[in-house]
């Protein structure tokens, strides 16, 4: 599976990843390289075959529905890169 | 109190404390003090991203506090060292990215807690690949590793810096997290021991997700002895994980004299394939027939979806570590670029300036196998083949009580020998990866060197016999010396 250029720019758009005009053949040719890789799968027919998303098949736990968390706000806001009054700063998203 | 300290076994300094050989406080400076002369220095291993100096002194002090109170554990003052990827309260986390090289967690990982609680003496944080995605430790932001018997040579990955610094003696052991081979991997490329756990076993809680279904905690050290010492404090059930197995945790120190006779050994055919070098192939059957020697016997099975292994791994572990990095996005931690013009700016450019290649190129595969009308070709498609691989174990241990082979194709390789094709990379974990989409403990010890670079013995027990592993492996290495050559000048 080859991706061009198009597909490049897509992929890095859903995944919200800047990449310079530059970098964007390199990364056609290595993920390409990754997806031929991948595709090496496709020799093997798993028709029927149950998908494993636990390796050992356990299932989700629940717990009670109870607060168990203290309130450690201020030391959880102190990584924040930008803050004001105790609320994350983000650019201006509805105009 | 010896200036050889730093050659001691975990086992060893637990014993040395207990019997006031010498005080935490000694050791815990006799190790700083190490890691400051052959890590820091310009020429250094660089294995360590953050030493905790102060931190670890005074912990050493309170540790010899709580042994003359009598409250002492086997753990109490006793040196460690942890890899970058865990959280601690207060102490940098950076997982070996830019985009955390900020980071200063507000709480800690189950396993750190584990250890604290024994009043065990963190020394500082370990270097490792890019948010554990690497197998050379060359895509750490903070710099390469050095491998301690060759310092042109890389130390592994991705948790290199914990090998290292245990190789080179800056620390007794160190923790490590293994989502393809990557405590295995650089425990072989080292000269040491390391296990990775059955999926479940050890918590993933504060523990810095790369792909979920895969990632677990284990130990890296010197002797297998050391390992379980290091495995009964690492396992827990932990309510905050809630894919941790409740499941009994036995001593895994108990059963390490037991006899091994007549233990089954399975070789699957498809770890010793033709093109495999020939001085590797030689120094694994060479340890095997070690085992042999202790009463073990030998049965050729097969795993026939091995190859099938490195593709479905790069679907599954590059969809979940897209799905986990989702999370730094320059808002509420983590790094954020200069003047953002909107929302999307600042998320496009916050990742694309804080991430590194390698894990930019596993973010975009892992978007594309999830996005739209590629899901079932990709995730649906490699979950199904760990389930073909998964059954090739099953009916081998109906047969067999442990799987062996190599850990790795060659020994240490040049570091940036293998920076152009990332696919060429991926190779490196070949005979790793199986372990992990099966969720089976593995194990790597010292099995010998070639051309002076040491290389491992793989394990693959059943799932939850990690005492039997361990077992198998401290009967090894009563009766061989591979485990205890260190490298020179150390």
């Amino acid at each position: 599976m080859a991706l061009d250029h198009k597909d490049v720019k897509d992929i890095a758009n859903l995944a919200r990843l800047a990449i310079s005009d530059e970098n964007i053949d390199k990364y056609s040719t290595e993920l390409s390289s990754i997806l031929d890789l991948v595709e090496q799968m496709n020799a093997v027919n798993t028709d029927g075959v149950q998908p494993l998303a636990h390796p050992t098949d356990a299932v989700q736990r629940l717990r009670a529905d109870v607060v168990t968390e203290s309130n450690n706000r201020e030391k959880y806001m102190a990584n924040a890169p930008a803050q004001e009054e105790g609320l994350f700063l983000v650019p201006k998203v509805v105009e | 109190m010896s200036t050889n300290m730093h050659n001691l076994t975990l086992a060893q300094i637990s014993k040395g404390l207990e019997a006031g050989d010498f005080t935490s406080v000694e050791i815990t400076q006799h190790f700083l003090d190490r890691i400051e002369k052959l890590d820091q220095s310009e020429s250094g291993i660089n294995s360590f991203i953050t030493v905790s100096k102060e931190q670890a002194l005074a912990d050493a002090q309170a540790a010899d506090e709580r042994r003359a109170a009598g409250n002492a554990t086997q753990w109490t003052g006793v040196p460690f060292a942890h890899k970058d990827i865990f959280c601690t309260d207060g102490t940098l986390t950076t997982c070996g990215s830019k985009m955390l090289s900020n980071f200063v967690p507000p709480y800690d990982a189950t396993v750190v807690d584990n250890f604290k609680k024994e009043g065990a003496v963190c020394l500082g944080k370990t270097n490792m690949d890019e948010f554990a995605m690497g197998s050379s430790n060359e895509s750490s932001f903070f710099g390469g590793v050095k491998n301690p018997w060759n310092k042109e040579t890389i130390p592994g990955g991705s948790s290199g810096g914990s090998a290292a610094a245990v190789a080179a003696r800056l620390v007794p052991a160190a923790t490590g997290t293994d989502t393809g081979g990557s405590i295995r991997q650089p425990a072989a490329l080292c000269g040491l021991t390391g296990l990775k756990p059955t999926y479940g076993r050890c918590s993933r809680f504060g523990m810095i997700a790369f792909a979920s279904s895969l990632d677990q905690a284990g130990p890296m050290t010197q002797t297998a002895e050391d390992a379980a010492m290091m495995l009964n404090v690492m396992s827990s059930f932990d309510e905050k994980d809630s894919t941790s197995i409740d499941q009994t945790i036995p001593d895994y120190t108990a059963t390490l004299n037991d006899s091994i006779a007549g233990k089954v050994i399975g070789l699957p055919k498809e770890f010793f394939p033709e093109s495999l070098d020939g001085e590797m192939a030689e120094k694994v059957r060479a340890a095997i027939a070690e085992f042999e020697k202790l009463g073990c016997t030998v049965k050729e099975i097969s795993l026939p979806s091995t190859d099938l292994a490195i593709p479905a791994y790069y679907v599954v572990a590059p969809a979940e570590c897209s799905a986990n990095l989702s999370r730094m996005d320059g808002v509420r931690f983590g790094h954020r670029c200069e003047d953002p013009k909107d929302v999307e700016d600042l998320y496009k450019r916050s990742r694309g300036e804080g991430f590194g290649d390698e894990v930019k190129r596993r973010i975009m595969i892992g978007t594309y196998a999830l996005s739209t009308g590629f899901y079932d070709a990709y995730y649906v498609k490699a979950q199904q083949i760990r389930r073909l691989i998964k059954n090739d174990f099953v009916s081998a241990f109906e047969s067999v009580d442990i799987i062996m082979g190599p850990v790795t194709p060659s020994p240490a390789f040049k570091a940036g020998s293998h920076s152009g094709d990332p696919t060429e990379m991926y190779m490196e974990d070949k005979f790793t990866l199986s372990c992990n989409l099966a969720g089976l403990p593995g194990m790597s010890i010292p099995a010998g060197q070639i051309n002076g670079l040491p290389v491992g013995l793989q394990m693959i027990g059943n799932y939850w016999d990690e005492a039997g592993m361990l077992n198998m492996a401290h009967q090894f290495q009563q009766k061989t010396e591979f485990h205890k050559q260190v490298p020179q000048g150390i």
